[in-house]
């Protein structure tokens, strides 16, 4: 089994802690990992991405070639499609959150923007923000979007909702019950779409 | 033993605080800054008292550790590319005196320039001071390589300098850790003339050093870091080093490639397994990440025989990182390809936070600047480059740590008028200092906006050699009294901040502004420790 993913989103927005939780049930596991950052200037409100690599076998690039990523994972809608030419395009998915960050003058337009997100043929597109803020907690629109990548991860629930538990366990009981609850509601809604 | 997730740089930091290091020196720089922070939050670094205190540039933290090896204990020192530039004169002369206590440089290349203004291959210097030094090309291999250099250099007495890039220094993967090994205890250099390069004892020095060559190779020869794996196709034979050793096993199923590859990781060059590679393969691909180093070496500058390529020959980039489609497409193989990025999609460049006080600072220098005509503001290296780009469009130049205010100087010097130099805190207490000093020794128009945010804030927040003493540090460089300005850079205040700077920029000698206010990043990082403790307190 192997799961490459593309992380992305815009410097500041945390696509890394997607990584760390999914890195923490896989490692655990016994697979491989590996995962290239974006460090430094780009963080400053610029796109940004991680490679994310999980596998039963050794792994050799760091980088995932193009054409071959199983998943996109974004937490902006734009940047989501910034990475296509490294989706499978057959067999890949994109999972994206819908509401765009906006700290660039010449944004496109969001209608289209969400037009050529409904054109393509596998994606989960999830108002995370929302979904999060109902539950209580805007800032785990990324617990939202993991749990709506969740169905096509290949890891048991169980075992994500455990490495989730196991990320916010020092932030105490009220943090760890909110984030599995927007997990959860990422989870239901991928499902639905299925 | 069970394996730990490590970056490529935090495999380092750990592989040397198991290797009994004594302390680390660097500054900042990406790709390289969390070296030196994973060894200031090791449990094992502070209980073993290992000095992780960032230095004031990468010169000072190369002569630290020359003096630390000196004493007879393990030091490492740790920058990126262009920092080795200014650690450049301590460097190369370590190569003369040598190592008593084990000395491992580590310098992080940035191939296609993510966060650096060049991409320049560290590999040159490593022959350049004619020192032995390492590759890696995984996270494990980080490691390993690290331990195994401080043995390295203290068997030769050799400083020993490590290369990385950024996609290894900021890639992560599991890790598994050697037996941790004591510090040295302190042992001053027993030879009295060793440090000391009075041109008697240098000559001396480097026939020694130049001694050593052929025992260097022989240990590249022999390197577990080097390999050479047959393969029964000859038609092509791939000497890959560092990283490009992964790229290309990426190509393979279960990574078998059908051609003799061989894996460097350790130099000098292994010359004899290179010429075993040319002799029984018809074409030998030179994958290698950064300038074509390995492929010059190995067709000559005559290129005689033509059938050396890579780089240089066009069958990979010139510039640029490599990755595993490139390497295909130089194989021969099928490039693969998803789906085109749609039209829409524009860049989205790094931008100053919201929030931020260089953006006031902008603001008030480009009001200020209006009047006087475009190009003649000088700046530096920081988060404050970014007023190159749109809304602010306010500066004109960046090129080394500290070039703003001699750069200005120079312009000023051919008679440009007003110059201004935009400079942050960090970046003048690194290379600054001694500019400033050039145009307070002539009493040169310029004026010197020292932008003080209190950190470093671009690599992330460190800890400002600058805090506190900016005013202090120009009042002692000459800079009078009467002409240095600490300002807040804030909306309510633009107004008198804009006459402040047009004031100065009239004065025909040296003025220093500093605007000071805190970085907004730290000081949001600090906002929310005061709330958990006060959560945790009550």
């Amino acid at each position: 089994m192997k799961i490459d993913i593309i992380l992305a989103g815009v410097g500041g927005q945390g696509i890394l802690s997607i990584a760390t939780i999914v890195g923490y049930a896989a490692v655990k596991r016994g697979m491989y990992m590996k995962q290239a950052e974006v460090h430094g200037m780009s963080q400053r409100g610029g796109d940004v991405q991680s490679h994310f690599r999980l596998s039963d076998h050794e792994i050799a690039s760091d980088l995932i070639p193009m054409g071959k990523a199983d998943m996109i994972i974004s937490v902006e809608p734009m940047e989501s499609l910034r990475y296509l030419p490294w989706l499978n395009p057959e067999t890949g998915w994109l999972i994206t959150n819908s509401q765009p960050f906006i700290n660039i003058p010449n944004y496109p337009d969001v209608d289209k923007l969400n037009a050529t997100l409904d054109g393509l043929k596998n994606k989960v597109v999830i108002d995370a923000d929302k979904i999060a803020s109902e539950l209580g907690s805007a800032r785990s629109a990324n617990m939202v979007i993991l749990g709506a990548a969740s169905p096509y991860l290949q890891l048991p629930f169980e075992e994500i909702e455990a490495a989730v538990r196991e990320n916010f366990a020092r932030k105490g009981d009220d943090v760890v019950n909110t984030n599995i609850a927007c997990l959860r509601a990422g989870r239901e809604f991928a499902e639905k779409m299925k | 033993m069970a394996k730990t997730l490590f970056l490529g740089d935090e495999a380092v930091a750990q592989a040397a605080l198991d290797a009994g290091l004594s302390g680390v020196y660097a500054y900042p720089g990406t790709p390289s800054t969390e070296i030196t922070e994973f060894i200031q939050n090791s449990k094992q670094g502070r209980e073993g008292q290992v000095h992780s205190i960032w230095a004031g540039n990468e010169k000072t933290a190369m002569e630290s550790a020359i003096g630390m090896s000196y004493a007879g204990k393990r030091a490492m020192v740790c920058m990126k590319h262009v920092g080795l530039n200014v650690a450049a004169d301590p460097f190369m002369n370590s190569s003369i005196t040598g190592a008593n206590g084990g000395l491992v440089v580590v310098v992080a290349d940035d191939p296609s320039m993510h966060s650096s203004q060049d991409e320049q291959d560290s590999r040159f210097f490593g022959k350049f001071a004619l020192i032995p030094f390492y590759e890696p090309s995984n996270q494990q291999e980080a490691y390993d390589i690290t331990y195994a250099a401080f043995e390295y250099s203290e068997k030769y007495h050799t400083p020993v300098l490590i290369r990385l890039t950024t996609r290894l220094s900021h890639s992560r993967a599991g890790v598994e850790r050697k037996e941790a090994r004591s510090q040295n205890p302190l042992h001053i250099e027993e030879n009295p003339k060793q440090f000391i390069l009075l041109p008697a004892n240098a000559r001396v020095h480097y026939r020694t050093l130049l001694g050593k060559q052929e025992a260097f190779e022989n240990e590249s020869l022999n390197s577990p870091f080097n390999k050479y794996i047959d393969g029964a196709d000859k038609k092509m034979g791939i000497i890959a080093s560092g990283i490009a050793y992964n790229y290309l096993m990426e190509n393979f199923e279960n990574h078998q490639c059908p051609y003799p590859v061989l894996k460097i990781s350790q130099y000098p060059l292994p010359s004899k397994l290179i010429a075993k590679m040319v002799d029984e393969c018809e074409t030998v691909l030179v994958a290698e990440e950064g300038y074509p180093f390995i492929e010059e070496q190995v067709r000559g500058i005559l290129n005689r025989t033509g059938n050396i390529i890579g780089r240089l020959s066009g069958a990979l980039p010139r510039d640029g990182e490599l990755n595993p489609n490139l390497i295909a497409k130089a194989l021969g193989l099928p490039d693969t390809y998803g789906m085109p990025v749609p039209e829409l999609v524009v860049p989205r460049p790094p931008a100053l936070c919201v929030g931020c006080p260089h953006i006031d600072s902008y603001l008030a220098i480009n009001e200020a600047m209006a009047e006087h005509g475009k190009g003649k503001v000088f700046a530096d290296i920081g988060c404050y480059t970014l007023g190159a780009l749109p809304p602010y469009n306010a500066i004109y130049t960046t090129v080394d740590m500290g070039a703003s205010i001699t750069m200005a100087k120079g312009a000023a010097d051919a008679g440009l008028r007003p110059v201004l130099a935009v400079i942050g805190d960090s970046t003048f207490t690194h290379s600054g200092m001694t500019s400033l000093l050039d145009c307070v020794y002539e009493n040169t128009p310029v004026t010197v906006m020292i932008l003080d945010n209190s950190t470093t804030g671009m690599t992330g927040g460190q800890d400002s050699h600058a805090l506190g003493v900016l005013g202090e540090i120009c009042k002692g460089l000459g800079v009078k009294e009467e002409h240095i300005h600490r300002i807040t850079p804030l909306k309510k205040d633009h107004e008198a901040n804009v006459e402040l700077i047009k004031k100065e920029l009239a004065y025909e000698g040296v003025s220093v502004i500093i605007p000071t206010r805190e970085c907004i990043q730290t000081l949001s990082r600090r906002m929310k420790k005061q709330q958990a403790a006060k959560k945790a307190n009550s």
